[in-house]
C-alpha cells in the first residue's frame, strides 16, 4: 500500500458526493478497467454555476480520494472557474499524491472538464435548434 | 482492534522451536564452518544436519542430500538453477522452456537471457493456471537445454502436473527445474519419485526465517556459480554460510515434514470454509486458480466491479491484511501477469484478492472476515460505475424479458 497523506486517507474513508445527479446537464467519463481506474462525473448547472456534482469511481485509494476532492472543489464554481481546476491543484489540495498515483489526479480533473464541455456542447446544440 | 493476517504468503512468524534452534548459533556456536579448529565443528555439523532435514522434506534423504545448496532466497536459488545451468551448458543448445505464470525471479532472468541470445518459450496455461504436458512436448527442440516450471503458483495456488511434465522432459533427456517455493512445507515433495533435477525452496514459506533458502541439484547436473570465491556449498555459492539462518531452515523443514499432513488438512479445511462463507454471503465473486488442485492455504478471488487496492485499504482499516493483483497495488502499475495468463478480463484482475492462510488461522475468524469483506465490497460497489452499469443492464434485461 502506498504512503498516502492524511487528507487522502480522510477522503478515501469518507468520500463526499458519491452518486449521480438526477437528470444531469453534463456527463464526463474517463478511464477503463485495463488501466485500473474509471470515473464518471455528472453535473447539474444553474446560472452558469455547478449547482451539484456527483461521481461514480472504480479505482484505487487515490482515485477515490481525487474524485471526492474534485467534487468538493467544483461545487458552486462557475463553469469557467471549474474548467481551470488542474490536476496539480487537486493533488495539492490532497496534501500530495505518491509519484506513481499522479495520473489519478489527471483523471479526476479530466472527468470534470469532460462533464462541463459535454454540457456546453449540449447548450450549443439546443441554441442551434431553437434558432 | 482485532487483526487477522490473510497474507501469510508474504510473511509468517518464525516458529518458536525454529527460533530456539537458531539462537545458539549467533553466540555460543558462532564458529566458521570452514575453520579447521574446534570452533568450526558444531556449525559444520549443524550445516550437514540442516541439509539432512531439508532432504527429508523433499524426499532426498540418503544418497542425494549433499546435493542441497543453501542460498539466501528462493529467488537466488532460481537464479543459480537457470543462469547457472545455461552458463555451464551453452554448448548443448540455447533454448529454455518455462511457463507464463512463473515468479518474477524466473521470468526476469529469462528476459535477460533472451537479450544474451537465448531462445525462450513461455508455455501458456489454461483458465485454471495449469500447464499442459502435451504443449511442453510440442515446444521441445533439439536446442532445448532446460525446462523450468513451478510446482505450485504462489498467487493462484494452482498445483502443476509436475510428474508428467518431468516425464516429458526426461523422455527428451532435458533437465527439469522446479520452483517449489510456494509448495514446500505444504504439499508432499519427493525428488526421488519425480526425478526432478533441481528444486528451489525458501524457509520463510514454512515458518523458518527470511534469508534462508535452498536449491536441490541432482548429481550429474552441471552448474556455474553466480557467486565465486571460496568453495563453500560445493563451490556453487561462495561466502561464509549464514549458519543460524540455515539451522532455522533445517528445523523449519523438519517441523513442516513432521506435521505436513495434519497442518495442510487443517488449513485447507479452514480455507474451504472461508471460501464457502464468502461465496454464500457476497454476490459476484469469482474464484481464481484451480478449483481442486491448489495449495491448501491459498484462496484467490476477484470481487467484481471494484478495484483491489481500495479493497485492500478498506480491509486494512478493519484489521484484515490481504494482498491484491491489481495494477494499482503494484509498483509497476501492471496487473498480475498470472491473472492475465488465465485470460481473466481486466476488470476481474483489478478486483483480485489473494487470501493466504497460515497455521495460526482460525475458523472463528471466518464470520468477521466475511462480514467485513461483504461490507467493504458493498460500499465500494455503491460508488463503482461498473456496478451501476451492471444494475442498469440487469433492469434492462428484466424489462426485455
Amino acid at each position: 500500500m502506498p504512503e498516502y497523506s492524511e487528507k487522502v486517507m480522510e477522503h478515501f474513508t469518507n468520500p463526499r458526493n458519491i452518486g449521480e445527479v438526477s437528470e444531469p446537464d453534463g456527463i464526463g467519463e474517463v478511464g477503463n478497467p485495463v488501466c485500473g481506474d474509471m470515473m464518471k462525473f455528472t453535473i447539474k448547472v444553474k446560472d452558469n454555476r455547478i449547482e451539484d456534482v456527483k461521481y461514480f469511481t472504480f479505482g484505487c485509494g487515490a482515485a477515490i480520494a481525487v474524485s471526492s476532492m474534485v467534487s468538493e472543489m467544483a461545487k458552486g464554481k462557475t463553469l469557467e472557474e471549474a474548467l481551470k481546476i488542474t490536476n496539480k491543484q487537486v493533488a495539492e489540495e490532497l496534501g500530495g499524491l505518491p509519484g506513481n498515483k499522479m495520473h489519478c489526479s489527471n483523471l479526476g480533473a479530466d472527468a470534470l472538464h469532460k462533464a462541463i464541455t459535454d454540457y456546453m456542447e449540449k447548450q450549443k446544440v439546443e441554441a442551434g435548434s431553437s434558432s | 482492534m482485532k487483526t487477522i493476517n490473510l497474507d501469510y504468503t508474504a510473511a509468517a512468524p518464525v516458529d518458536q522451536g525454529v527460533l530456539q534452534a537458531m539462537i545458539p548459533f549467533f553466540t555460543e556456536h558462532y564458529g566458521n564452518p570452514s575453520s579447521g579448529h574446534a570452533l568450526g565443528e558444531t556449525p559444520r555439523r549443524a550445516l550437514e544436519e540442516a541439509r539432512e532435514k531439508v532432504g527429508l522434506l523433499i524426499g532426498a534423504e540418503g544418497v542425494d542430500e549433499k546435493q542441497i545448496i543453501f542460498t539466501a532466497s528462493a529467488s537466488e536459488a532460481n537464479n543459480l538453477a537457470l543462469k547457472g545451468l545455461v552458463a555451464a551448458n551453452k554448448k548443448k543448445g540455447n533454448h529454455i522452456i518455462s511457463s507464463s505464470i512463473e515468479h518474477f525471479s524466473v521470468l526476469n532472468q529469462l528476459k535477460s537471457l533472451q537479450k544474451e541470445g537465448f531462445e525462450v518459450t513461455l508455455l501458456p496455461v489454461d483458465r485454471h493456471g495449469t500447464v499442459d504436458p502435451a504443449q511442453l512436448a510440442a515446444a521441445i527442440t533439439d536446442q532445448t537445454i532446460l525446462i523450468s516450471i513451478q510446482t505450485a503458483n504462489p498467487e493462484i495456488g494452482t498445483i502443476q502436473p509436475v510428474e508428467k511434465l518431468i516425464s516429458v522432459a526426461h523422455e527428451n533427456e532435458i533437465p527439469f527445474h522446479t520452483d517449489a517455493a510456494a509448495a514446500a512445507g505444504w504439499i508432499p515433495l519427493d525428488v526421488k519419485k519425480t526425478g526432478v533435477d533441481m528444486l528451489s525452496l525458501a524457509a520463510d514459506q514454512f515458518y523458518g526465517p527470511k534469508g534462508a533458502a535452498a536449491l536441490f541439484v541432482r548429481r550429474g547436473i552441471r552448474l556455474r556459480p553466480l557467486i565465486e570465491g571460496g568453495i563453500q556449498e560445493k563451490g556453487l555459492r561462495a561466502g561464509t554460510e549464514n549458519v543460524p539462518a540455515i539451522v532455522g531452515l533445517g528445523e523449519a523443514a523438519r517441523l513442516a515434514y513432521q506435521s505436513l499432513d495434519e497442518r495442510s488438512q487443517r488449513v485447507s479445511a479452514i480455507r474451504d470454509q472461508l471460501k464457502a462463507g464468502l461465496f454464500k454471503e457476497i454476490p459476484h465473486l469469482h474464484l481464481n486458480g484451480h478449483p481442486e488442485k491448489r495449495l491448501p492455504r491459498n484462496l484467490n478471488i476477484s470481487v467484481e466491479f471494484v478495484e483491489g487496492e481500495a479493497l485492500l485499504m478498506r480491509l486494512n482499516m478493519a484489521g484484515i491484511y490481504v494482498s491484491s493483483g491489481s495494477s494499482c497495488t503494484s509498483q509497476a502499475l501492471k496487473s498480475s501477469h498470472v491473472l492475465g495468463a488465465l485470460g481473466l478480463p481486466p476488470e476481474l484482475a483489478q478486483g483480485s484478492l489473494l487470501l493466504s492462510l497460515g497455521k495460526e488461522s482460525s475458523k472463528e475468524d471466518i464470520p468477521y472476515i466475511t462480514e467485513n469483506l461483504g461490507q467493504v465490497s458493498g460500499l465500494l460497489r455503491n460508488m463503482s460505475p461498473l456496478y451501476h452499469q451492471h444494475l442498469k443492464e440487469g433492469n434492462d434485461n428484466a424489462r426485455v424479458q
